[in-house]
């Protein structure tokens, strides 16, 4: 019986293996998402039965309450949550995950007070503490600075590096001591030492992301993503539970690529997104400072006028079309455009918006063929080929200064070369600097036209005047 | 627990680490997002662990530490699933 118990998670292992593999393609990605449920339901199915018929002790009324008050959550979360709000609703769930490995790995140590654990059992018990409780208060942190509860800029002060040090450390010696605390027997002690080397990890957990940039929370999300993976792999190895090391393996794995894509396309090391307090005022103020020369602005008007001579036009979103909301309107100045019979294209880089793939989910809600929209590799040779370049609520991805100013912060980093376009209308509430804090020589070349108003407002006002005109 | 039997555990850990990467890398950038939510839902697999530290319903400490794991990982597991359903819905090609 037991056999068959072990036999069904690997079941739902495949599962899951095989819904990811789903998920890489538009096609089969719901089907994927459907399997990796399936898997789930197995493994829950599988747990109960062993509870209830093998091991013969199940707390079935609080169990059923429990799915019961997070399945409704679950559901009215998923249901009313806001496209533009993804990357937030990622951060709270990664943090969730992480707080509940946490409590199952708290839970496994009371349920055995008064027993000895060995010292496997007491270091993963010290793992699973750590990394999900660092992954909890990391997310909620995360969470606040792109729901704007906290400022998105970095927050670094003196010594800020020398304190997370200290704290890690001072986790670490307290998780020690209950590790070998646990080894004579759990008594209290052992698990007031857990308790505050948890307490001081999530301390620690706040203080690594606050000094994170808002540009930066792609690599962030991605890196939580992955711990939350992780948290739930150390709480499968206390509880010597094969399918939750396994899964948890998939989500840390998928975590880290992402992670390293985010990264790459930033130029940067993630020690460097981690520990750089990088898109903040601090560092680069010199380099910043330069006033914009022969900026020329342009309106709803004017620029409706140059729409309609250009053959060819590429649409470049950023951050500012998900703050605007501005999907909706891009969808139908797009089929305005194509009603003219123009080809009309996206320029989607990696890190634009707040996680990977933020646009794309935004522009597949306002019903936008996945086709038109192209990454880097795919469209940086044909912008100079391009009529016009209408660039929404995007700026550091477009500057050329990452290819031009060996002297820029932001040099290196692989950019969309909207520059080489005939034209480039740049929508921006204002010339202030992107997150990156710099300034953008794009706007002032002879190409280029700035039309300063909200990403939504500026474009539901050339769809009005492309259909009077 | 057994030294033989962890060491069996890490090794199906390093193994589905190195699956992890070959499927990952080998997902588009325009799913990023709803694989992201997808992981996370999958990572909420932690509520097998949470239903195992439920075995009665006596309010032990042990017991109330599970409900609420419980909670969080289903709410993990609900959200995680259909929310990325939502998503992947509005993937269609015209």
């Amino acid at each position: 019986m037991e056999i068959l118990i072990k036999f069904i998670y690997l079941i739902s292992a495949i599962f899951f293996i095989f819904g990811i593999k789903f998920l890489a393609k538009v096609k089969t990605a719901r089907r994927g998402n459907r399997f990796a449920a399936f898997g789930m339901f197995l493994s829950v199915l599988a747990t109960l039965i062993k509870m209830n018929f093998i091991e013969g002790s199940i707390g079935i009324s609080t169990i059923i309450a429990g799915i019961v008050v997070g399945g409704f959550i679950g559901l009215i979360v998923s249901r009313t949550v806001k496209m533009t709000a993804m990357p937030e609703l990622v951060a709270v769930f990664n943090g969730v995950g992480g707080g509940a490995s946490v409590l199952v790995a708290l839970s496994y140590v009371f349920s055995n007070q008064g027993q000895n654990f060995n010292l496997i059992n007491s270091i993963t018990v010290a793992f699973s503490v750590l990394i999900g409780v660092v992954t909890f208060s990391g997310s909620i942190i995360a969470f606040s600075k792109l729901k704007g509860l906290i400022k998105g800029e970095p927050i670094l002060f003196t010594f800020s590096h020398f304190l997370n040090l200290v704290l890690l450390l001072g986790s670490v010696y307290f998780l020690y001591m209950g590790i070998t605390g646990s080894l004579n027997g759990i008594n209290d002690q052992a698990i007031q030492y857990f308790l505050i080397g948890g307490g001081i990890a999530l301390v620690l957990g706040v203080l690594l992301v606050t000094p994170i940039g808002g540009a930066d929370m792609p690599v962030v999300i991605s890196l939580l993503n992955s711990y939350s993976g992780l948290a739930a792999a150390a709480t499968g190895f206390v509880l010597g539970n094969l399918v939750l090391v396994v899964s948890g393996a998939l989500v840390g794995a998928s975590g880290i690529i992402l992670t390293k894509i985010m990264c790459k396309a930033m130029n940067r090391s993630l020690t460097n997104v981690l520990f750089g307090g990088f898109g903040g005022p601090s560092e680069q103020e010199s380099q910043e400072a330069g006033e914009y020369q022969g900026v020329k602005s342009t309106g709803a008007e004017e620029v409706a006028m140059m729409v309609d001579s250009a053959d060819s036009i590429i649409i470049v979103p950023g951050y500012g079309l998900a703050v605007a909301q501005a999907q909706h309107a891009i969808r139908e100045l797009v089929d305005e455009l194509e009603k003219k019979g123009k080809k009309v294209q996206f320029a989607i880089h990696p890190v634009a918006g707040r996680m990977p793939g933020h646009m794309n989910v935004l522009l597949a809600e306002a019903n936008i063929d996945y086709d038109k929209l192209k990454d880097l590799d795919q469209i940086n040779s044909e912008f100079k080929n391009t009529d016009l370049v209408y660039v929404i609520g995007a700026n550091d991805v477009v500057n050329p200064a990452a290819i031009n100013d060996p002297k820029s912060p932001i040099f290196g980093m692989p950019i969309l070369k909207v520059f080489e376009a005939a034209t480039v209308i740049n929508v921006k509430r204002s010339l202030s600097p992107g997150f990156a804090n710099i300034k953008n020589p794009l706007f002032e070349q002879d190409n280029s036209l700035m039309f300063f108003e909200d990403a939504k407002k500026a474009t539901e006002d050339i769809v009005k005047e492309l259909r009077e005109g | 627990m057994d030294p033989q039997i962890i060491f069996f555990i890490f090794t199906a850990f390093i193994l589905a680490v190195f699956v992890g990467f070959e499927l990952i890398t080998k997902v588009p950038p325009t799913l990023h997002t709803p694989l992201m939510s997808g992981a996370n839902a999958i990572s909420g697999i932690v509520i097998v662990g949470a239903l195992s530290q439920i075995p009665d319903a006596s309010p032990s400490t042990a017991n109330i530490l599970g409900f609420a794991a419980l909670i969080l990982a289903t709410v993990n597991v609900v959200g995680g699933f259909m929310v990325t359903d939502r998503m992947l819905k509005m993937f269609k090609k015209k």
